[in-house]
């Protein structure tokens, strides 16, 4: 059996889901995954979806048993709250021969038993909380897994406009198959070797999207927005250490570059809630708007409490911690951030 | 499939062997063919080697290497043990080199791989063990018997003491954990045993241990320096030891000796790894292992999942094996050792000086007349992957799934090699063995006396670091006994918390009354050193004699996030 005979699997319609499958269907065939049976009949009688074409190699199921068994490489992208329940649908029928890479951009949260992380804040330590490579180890037998991080915007993605991705693996094998499914004459693919590192430049690049939405939602100006991105992408790699990321993986294209493209596109979800933030609109009135999950909201809760606990310097995640869920208005917080007590400019290299 | 906490008491139990005929043993067997095992390994080693360096020149740059290496060797660092045509041997290699480096012509093409599998040869001959199974019955009975005595001398009081057999070594070693699991498993596939290793004893421990439990013997790589003293020696060479030279850091001595250890693992016989590669100087258990000769298991493993089908394939099985020792006789010079690498100072030689057969000789004296266990625990077995397997050797992952190990090794359908996956797998394989050592550990008291003892003095001196601690003068190292002991029974509950999540192992002795569990302890650890690691001053009070055995002795139970109780 030759490489290219089998299908390749995608876990997830949303909008990455639906870009990645799109891009995989121009070398092979794909067997698309949704959840919803109404989505996978519309998608079997229609060549678009949510207003996004279909390639015609791509077929879509609702059965998980199917792909796992047609397909060796499998890219699941569900939003990371469900994460872990699409991985113990799927378990049963993987082997230790299956390829997982995946493109989800949060954070698993697993508390000891009978401790609830909204009242016992100060106890979340890095114990608790799971990169979705490592709910895939826990939840399957699945080893030889990847992720994928970039500057990629669905929509950009959608309309095949030139762009990057990052495929981190501790295996080559894994990373080589990344390159050899996904490269193409506008599509660059680099691997790393830093698969904790790479997810965690997805995860974290989302709090600075929202800072970043917020301060172009006040109307302010360029100055203001490449100071935050700057210092934002200090704070990632704050962040990034307490949680075993390596500073490397911040600067390449999973960490900068993500970071430039989230931080200055209003196609980016993240940075939609915190332009609308600033507008004055309330968390709950964007959330309840939007089709598809913003996973920068959610991490921004785990952070907040994982900095305070491990005592790392990341204002930019507290302060978004008050805006969001407790009321702060968006001035007010970017006062304190002029306030604060920075005067090193670059001390983690 | 996940191991369940194995009960406190030790049972005594006798085990059958399970091949009777010495003739079927592995081991024997790869012995009389040891002449043709020594050219499959020599041909083997060669494929590998060319694969690595294709190229001509690249092959004579590696051969000018090994014998630059190799004269440093003989020149800086030699041993009893080294041939005595060493100096000769190598000579003749450079001279043939020159030849090769100074040609131009083309007339000496083809004498690179002949010097290359001449010199694999000799590697191969002297890592080859020569197992002979009249002198292992000898060893074996020599060990069994002589111990025996010495025990009974010591506890039968009377006439005739010396030839009682009221007490059986069995007493005195026990040996705790999955035994009727490793006898099944050992049945069905090949066996990797990896234990930790603190002591040059461990690997005679272990011969007995094997013996003891019914297995066919293992063949282990041990240290060539064990060879330098004479009665190690003679055990080592019986009991089916081939021969590890740590000097030998060149590439075609290592790939040499990687592949010994996995076409015998392919042959069928039983191994022993020290995964840890030396002694833990330090005391702790092993965090980060070696991986060479595990990745050798790994290659094995996937050899004969590439050679044969289906369940023909035999599998290989890890068993994690841990000795808990009260007293470790090496312990002053290996933590100096480790407090000299640590301190950073720029010249250490490695010594044995504690390790030549009169020591030993006496130690065994000791260890067998005054009351001082050991405990050796055998750990649930797992596949290469560090997956734990039930009694048949099926392989299930942490939700109870069935795998199939070969699967692993399996790309687009068919199994392929891939070394840098199998680098990746080993570094897992390693993790899973840790984290299993942490497991069946078993706490002594004189463990835990040890490391209450010590962290209480360091939260004393909390602005102290390591080696101003260590320095500290005696009458400053005295801990109340009262406080002690509530510290230790806050310790000690801990500790049987940790056992109750099986997370460690407790000794039978830790239990009960604290008062007897810490003489016990005190009484215990380190109790050979000339100066006493802990003990009870004139006031009662908990004091030591030698801060630095304190630290080894403490280190035991370092990594299970005790300190915190502290």
């Amino acid at each position: 059996m030759g490489k290219g005979d089998k299908a390749i699997g995608v876990i997830g319609a949303g909008s990455f889901g639906l870009a990645m499958a799109n891009m995989l269907a121009e070398k092979n065939d794909v067997l698309l995954y949704a959840r919803r049976l109404e989505s996978v009949e519309h998608m079997l009688q229609h060549d678009s979806y949510k207003g996004k074409p279909l390639h015609t190699r791509i077929r879509a199921t609702n059965n998980l048993e199917e792909l796992a068994g047609q397909c060796n490489v499998i890219f699941p992208i569900v939003p990371s709250s469900s994460f872990r329940s699409m991985m113990q649908d799927l378990a049963p029928y993987l082997h230790p021969y299956h390829i997982l890479i995946h493109g989800s951009k949060g954070l698993d949260i697993c508390m000891p038993k009978g401790v609830d992380p909204r009242s016992n804040p100060s106890k979340i330590d890095r114990s608790c909380i799971r990169t979705m490579s490592e709910v895939i180890r826990e939840e399957s037998v699945v080893v030889r897994i990847g992720c994928l991080a970039g500057p990629n915007l669905a929509t950009e993605l959608i309309q095949k406009q030139p762009a990057a991705t990052v495929v981190a693996s501790h295996f080559k094998e894994v990373i080589n198959e990344g390159i050899r499914l996904l490269r193409t004459d506008r599509f660059q693919v680099y691997g790393s070797p830093d698969l904790v590192g790479v997810e965690l430049c997805g995860v974290l690049k989302n709090i600075i999207a929202i800072a970043s939405g917020a301060i172009s939602g006040l109307g302010l100006g360029s100055n203001a927005q490449a100071l935050l991105i700057s210092r934002g992408m200090v704070e990632m790699i704050y962040l990034g250490r307490a949680l075993g990321g390596d500073v490397h993986a911040f600067i390449g294209l999973a960490g900068v570059g993500d970071l430039v493209a989230t931080c200055t596109s209003k196609l980016s979800r993240n940075f939609t809630v915190g332009y609308r933030l600033a507008q004055g609109e309330t968390l709950e009135e964007i959330l309840s708007s939007m089709e598809e999950i913003a996973e920068g909201v959610h991490t921004v809760q785990i952070m907040k409490s994982l900095a305070e606990n491990l005592k790392v310097r990341a204002p930019i995640t507290q302060l978004l911690y008050k805006v969001l869920f407790e009321g702060m208005k968006v001035e007010v917080a970017l006062q304190y951030l002029m306030k604060y007590p920075f005067n090193i400019d670059v001390d983690f290299l | 499939m996940q191991p369940k906490p194995d009960s406190i008491e030790y049972s005594k139990k006798t085990y059958k062997p399970l091949i009777a005929r010495a003739e079927y043993w592995p081991v024997m067997q790869l012995s009389r063919n040891r002449r043709s095992f020594i050219e499959e390994v020599t041909e083997a080693s060669i494929e590998r080697i060319l694969e690595a360096k294709p190229s001509r020149a690249a092959l004579v740059e590696e051969l000018e290497t090994t014998l630059h290496r190799e004269k440093l060797r003989i020149k800086g660092n030699p041993w009893a043990v080294d041939p005595e045509d060493d100096a000769q041997y190598w000579g003749e290699v450079q001279r043939i080199l020159v030849n090769i480096s100074s040609d131009t012509n083309g007339k000496t093409a083809g004498q690179e791989k002949e010097l290359l599998r001449s010199i694999i040869n000799r590697y191969a001959e002297e890592i080859a063990g020569s197992f002979q199974h009249s002198s292992y019955r000898f060893a074996r009975r020599a060990i069994t018997f002589g111990f025996s005595r010495l025990l009974n001398a010591s506890r039968v009081k009377g006439f005739g003491s010396l030839w009682s057999n009221q007490y059986t070594l069995q007493d005195k070693l026990h040996i705790a954990g999955e035994t009727d699991h490793i006898r099944s498993l050992a049945q069905r596939g090949v066996v990797v045993m990896v234990p930790t290793h603190f002591s040059n004893l461990d690997s005679i421990l272990i011969g007995w241990v094997i013996h003891v439990l019914g297995l066919p013997p293992f063949i282990y790589g041990a240290g060539l320096n064990l060879f330098n003293i004479g009665v190690i020696a003679y055990f080592m060479n019986s009991l089916g030891a081939y021969k590890v030279d740590r000097r030998k850091k060149n590439v075609i001595y290592l790939e040499t000796l990687k592949t010994y250890s996995n076409l015998a693992i392919q042959s069928g016989c039983h191994s022993l790894f020290f995964p840890g590669g030396t002694r833990s100087r330090s005391g702790k258990l092993e965090k980060r292992l070696k991986l060479g000769l595990l990745t050798s298991a790994m290659e094995a493993q996937r050899d004969m999942y590439q050679k044969h089908s289906g369940t023909e394939a035999k599998k290989i099985f890890i068993v994690p094996v841990s000795i808990n020792y009260n007293f470790v006789l090496e312990a002053p010079s290996l933590i100096n050792e480790y407090l000299k690498i640590k301190g950073q100072e720029r010249y250490y030689v490695e010594s044995d000086k504690y390790s030549n057969s009169y020591k030993i000789l006496k130690f065994l004296v000791k260890f067998f007349t005054k009351g001082s266990d050991i405990s050796v625990s055998i750990g649930r077995g797992m596949d290469l992957l560090g997956n734990f397997v039930d009694d048949e050797g099926n392989s299930y992952d942490n939700n109870g799934k069935l795998i199939d190990t070969r699967d692993y090794f399996v790309s687009n359908g068919v199994v392929n090699k891939d070394k840098q996956r199998e680098q990746e797998y080993t570094r897992m394989l390693s993790e899973a063995i840790v984290k299993e050592y942490h497991r069946i550990n078993r706490v002594f008291p004189s463990h835990l006396v040890a490391f209450v003892a010590f962290e209480m003095l360091q939260k004393k001196y909390e602005k102290l670091d390591l080696f101003s601690l260590l320095r500290l003068s005696d009458d400053e190292l005295i801990i109340p006994y009262e406080e002690f002991k509530t510290t230790f029974e806050r310790l000690r509950n801990a500790v049987v918390d940790l056992y109750h999540q099986n997370k460690v192992h407790v000794d039978p002795k830790l239990t009960g009354d604290v008062d007897k569990v810490i003489m016990h302890g005190l009484k215990n650890v380190g109790m050979y050193h000339s100066k006493r690691t802990l003990k009870r001053n004139k006031q009662g009070d908990i004091t030591t004699e030698d801060m630095n055995t304190l630290f080894y002795y403490h280190n035991r139970l370092v990594g299970y996030d005790l300190e915190q109780h502290i």
